[in-house]
């Protein structure tokens, strides 16, 4: 047999050592659950308003990521313009921006005495002032709103570097040909960049989806942690390990089988490449 | 050729197979190490007594950060060699993390009931000693802006921060909430894990109010509102050695150190009640 062959067992060793700690703490998890109380834990008042607003505010995230991050990914894809590099790093820095950092940059832009947030609340605290707005000063912080503006700070990245990796890539002829055709810009971005790109958008959505529903950082410090208005699974995992340990592990538990179903989702761009 | 790979070849299957083997190993050791290590780590200790540098961990209150850490540096100056670490949290999660093995020479916990889950589990040398206690106060927005005077102003308007209830500034909270009949609407509740995350709340974030030590009530963005005596929590913190600690001498002249003049000294200057 050809010694080259064989693989090296210096390096399958430490690969299984690396294996090992992917493992163990997922295994710990399991082993800590309590499965035959799992159905009551998960419908104790506290761990259902973190189920429901968990899956209101990733999925409001996700929306305003795709409204939002379509643009951002066509303009960053096909528009040339001074100062791109720029605009891609600062789309970049939450991927890498510790969240509670973000939380605390958010605070400064959109609390009550924000640059943003600050005019926001004084200009609807007067109803008068606009008449039509029900309900009086619009504050962000502590409102589920915030929780989804929290969480679509740290998605937003994964959609538009998804979608924007796919534009780039794809053949800008079909665009051409179609122009040529008569389409105009809108039945092109509509009838072929979009089915072209499909796929990453769907990725692109997915991933932004899973990073918005375990957001803990930018949320808790931004948006507080309001039983069943900002406090979502991560938050009351966090804080229920303390008083209900079992309610913690099973949320935990729900967190890992729904990380678990969007890597089977998009295994197709991960697993199987070889 | 290295890599090989297509995957039908029988060599990957027989990788597969020592990954999986090699990670049973792992496993295996990994069990068998954890509970071999804190022998190790006794063994270590004591040498470490005896010789030149000696190093503890000190798990503290949250509240207790400032003053705390005075006292470490002092207890460093006074102690050439030895070097003190903090970890500071909430007392529920400080007993949390202990109970679960987390390494750790000295608990001070902001209220007896944090102490006491250790003490059950025999995780306590000896008696803990209260070293000092603290009272607690309606912490605002500098300036007041919106006019909180009274437990009472805190069941309308904004958002009100307060600390978890198994946090001892949270358990503190509701029961003077309780015995002054002042109902929060829970949507307006937001729950600091620590009583910092919950100072926080109101110095940085948006919250109109919070409760929590007036020991914590500093600098220019918040102020305090006092809350009557009749109406007030007395909050004792007790403060013990855990069972196996590493290094015995320096453990226990650190718990002296806080309970010496100089220790209780920097306690009150902290704003902190003299323990008795």
């Amino acid at each position: 047999m050809d010694r080259r062959r064989r693989p090296p067992i210096l390096v399958v060793g430490v690969a299984a050592i690396a294996v090992a700690f992917f493992a163990l703490p997922l295994i710990g998890l399991i082993r800590r659950a309590s499965w035959s109380t799992l159905a009551a834990d998960l419908t104790t008042p506290d761990a259902l308003a973190a189920l429901r607003l968990s899956l209101l505010c990733s999925l409001g995230a996700t929306a305003l990521s795709v409204v939002l991050g379509l643009p951002l990914a066509w303009t960053l894809a096909r528009v040339p313009f001074r100062g791109k590099g720029l605009v891609r790093a600062l789309v970049l820095l939450p991927l890498v921006l510790p969240p509670v950092v973000g939380g605390v940059a958010l605070l400064a832009a959109f609390s009550r005495r924000g640059i943003v947030g600050g005019p926001l609340h004084e200009v609807t605290a007067d109803g008068a002032l606009l008449g039509w707005l029900p309900g009086g000063p619009i504050q962000l912080t502590f409102t589920t709103a915030g929780a989804m503006l929290a969480e679509t700070f740290v998605a937003l990245p994964f959609f538009v570097i998804t979608v924007e990796g796919a534009l780039r890539s794809m053949d800008a002829r079909y665009e051409d040909v179609a122009a040529t055709l008569g389409a105009n810009r809108w039945i092109t971005f509509r009838r072929v960049t979009v089915p072209l790109v499909a796929p990453s958008l769907v990725a692109g959505a997915v991933l932004a989806w899973a990073r918005a529903l375990g957001e803990f950082g930018a949320t808790i410090t931004f948006a507080g942690n309001i039983s069943g208005r900002t406090q979502t699974l991560p938050l009351a995992v966090y804080l229920l390990l303390d008083s209900r340990p079992d309610v913690a592990v099973a949320l935990s538990l729900v967190l890992l089988a729904v990380s678990l179903l969007v890597i089977v989702l998009l295994r197709d761009r991960w697993l199987d490449r070889s | 050729m290295w890599p090989p790979a297509p995957p039908t070849e029988p060599r990957s299957r027989s990788v597969a197979v020592l990954i999986a083997v090699l990670g049973t190993i792992v496993l295996l050791a990994v069990g068998c190490s954890s509970s071999s290590e804190p022998t190790a780590a006794r063994t270590d200790g004591t040498s470490a007594a005896r010789g030149t540098s000696a190093t503890i961990t000190v798990a503290a209150a949250a509240s207790l950060t400032g003053p705390f850490t005075t006292i470490g540096d002092d207890f460093m100056a006074a102690h050439p060699g030895a070097t003190v670490i903090f970890t500071f949290d909430s007392s529920g999660t400080l007993s949390k993390q202990l109970i679960d093995g987390a390494p750790a020479d000295v608990f001070a916990s902001a209220d007896p009931t944090n102490m006491t889950k250790l003490t059950d589990l025999d995780l306590i040398e000896g008696e803990p000693e209260v070293f000092a206690r603290n009272q607690l106060a309606i912490v605002v927005k500098a300036g007041n802006p919106t006019g909180i005077t009274s437990l009472a102003d805190l069941a309308q308007g904004g958002t009100i921060a307060l600390c978890g209830t198994e946090v001892p500034c949270g358990a503190y909270a509701e029961r003077i909430l309780a015995r002054a009949g002042v109902a929060i609407a829970p949507d307006r509740i937001t729950r600091g894990q620590n009583v910092k995350a919950t100072l926080a709340a109101v110095s940085e974030g948006d919250a109109d109010a919070g409760i929590v030590y007036l020991t914590d009530i500093a600098g220019d963005a918040v102020e305090a509102v006092t809350i009557p005596t009749a109406d007030n929590e007395i909050a004792t913190y007790p403060i013990g050695i855990l069972a196996g600690t590493a290094d015995r001498a320096t453990t226990e002249a650190f718990m002296a150190y806080v309970l010496s003049d100089a220790g209780q000294a920097v306690l009150g200057a902290a704003g902190f009640l003299p323990a008795s």
